[in-house]
């Protein structure tokens, strides 16, 4: 459900950053922490930016896995389900997330005129 | 006509965590503490509130109360006497199921900072959005009611890393429910390991005097110095 919200944030970040210019393509890398279901996120994308630059955008979305990192013996590894303690040492209160919080326009392709500038 | 790739990589919460940071500031001019107190809907927060909000020695407590729609926990809170201002996301924000920063910063102007040495913004009912929005607090705290069942940390893990404080509300009704807390323990523990947790009934009063005395020392934190 909050994938709604999101839709706005990225739409909001692309605009900020198209400067105008119509969006073809826009690349996202979410990590799998965010739990976005993506399908969910395609749909409210289309709708939210229906109107702004990026309507009829494709959206890409690169997940990225769940790594987690233990503080004690600095063992990394992937989860599935969100159990934050250390498969090895059994240590939690130092697990850290190496990599599965981003929530990240990566990059935009926009459609550019030709430059007036150049002869 | 051409493309051309533009690299980006910005969060694409950078904005929201801007205003927040803004909110924050103005917070922290005026020498208020905020705590941002968010659950799903019905597990008890208004409730846990009219326990401490008139009755916490030594810090002032204002409520900024979110909600899609009326003003009904506003109305049971300034019952209290105690300043109370309401923030409806519905029609302004398009009746958003949380709150974000822009919305907290709308309502500033609004807020008696003066008067007040804590701010308790009181999140519209919701497990998922609101553990994505910073609204400018020092604290977060999530309301977590045995009726919801013990599975709740493994489902909504956004939501119970995103606090740094878990109330285990409607305890007395464990005699009379399936909810195994052991359970549930663990599976917090497994998601947030360590997380300050308190038991409370906001019926019976368990656990009240430990919830008031957390809150409390979040208040009076902008005692001490930088």
């Amino acid at each position: 459900m909050h994938e709604l919200s999101l839709s706005g944030a990225i739409v909001n970040t692309v605009v900020k950053h198209a400067a105008g210019r119509p969006v073809s393509l826009v690349c996202l890398r979410v990590g799998a922490l965010r739990q976005v279901v993506p399908d969910t996120l395609e749909f409210y994308f289309e709708f939210v930016s229906k109107g702004t630059v990026c309507e009829g955008a494709r959206l890409e979305q690169g997940l990225i896995p769940a790594v987690l990192r233990c503080g004690s013996c600095r063992r990394e590894w992937e989860i599935d389900l969100p159990i934050f303690m250390c498969p090895d040492c059994g240590s939690a209160g130092r697990v850290e997330v190496a990599s599965g919080e981003e929530f990240e326009v990566e990059s935009i392709e926009v459609e550019e005129t030709e430059c007036i500038a150049q002869r | 006509m051409h493309r051309t790739k533009v690299k980006i990589v910005e969060e694409a919460l950078d904005a929201n965590n801007t205003i927040a940071q803004a909110n924050r500031a103005d917070f922290d001019r005026a020498g208020v503490r905020v705590v941002n107190f968010m659950s799903a809907p019905g597990a008890g927060k208004t409730s846990l509130l009219e326990h401490v909000v008139a009755d916490t020695p030594g810090v002032r407590i204002g409520v900024l109360e979110g909600d899609v729609q009326g003003s009904m926990d506003a109305d049971r809170l300034a019952a209290l006497h105690i300043p109370v201002t309401q923030l409806n996301t519905d029609p302004s924000f398009g009746g958003e199921c949380h709150l974000d920063a822009n919305m907290v910063r709308s309502a500033l102007p609004d807020l008696p900072l003066v008067e007040i040495d804590l701010l308790v913004i009181e999140n519209v009912g919701n497990l998922v959005c609101p553990a994505e929005f910073k609204v400018g607090e020092d604290a977060r705290i999530m309301v977590s009611a045995i009726t919801e069942g013990e599975e709740k940390p493994l489902k909504y893990p956004l939501m119970f890393r995103a606090c740094e404080l878990v109330l285990i509300n409607k305890i007395d009704l464990l005699p009379h429910l399936d909810f195994d807390l052991d359970k549930f323990l663990y599976n917090l523990d497994a998601v947030h390991p360590g997380v300050e947790r308190i038991t409370v009934s906001a019926k019976t009063g368990e656990g009240i005097d430990a919830w008031r005395d957390w809150l409390a020392r979040v208040g009076r934190a902008v005692e001490a110095p930088a």
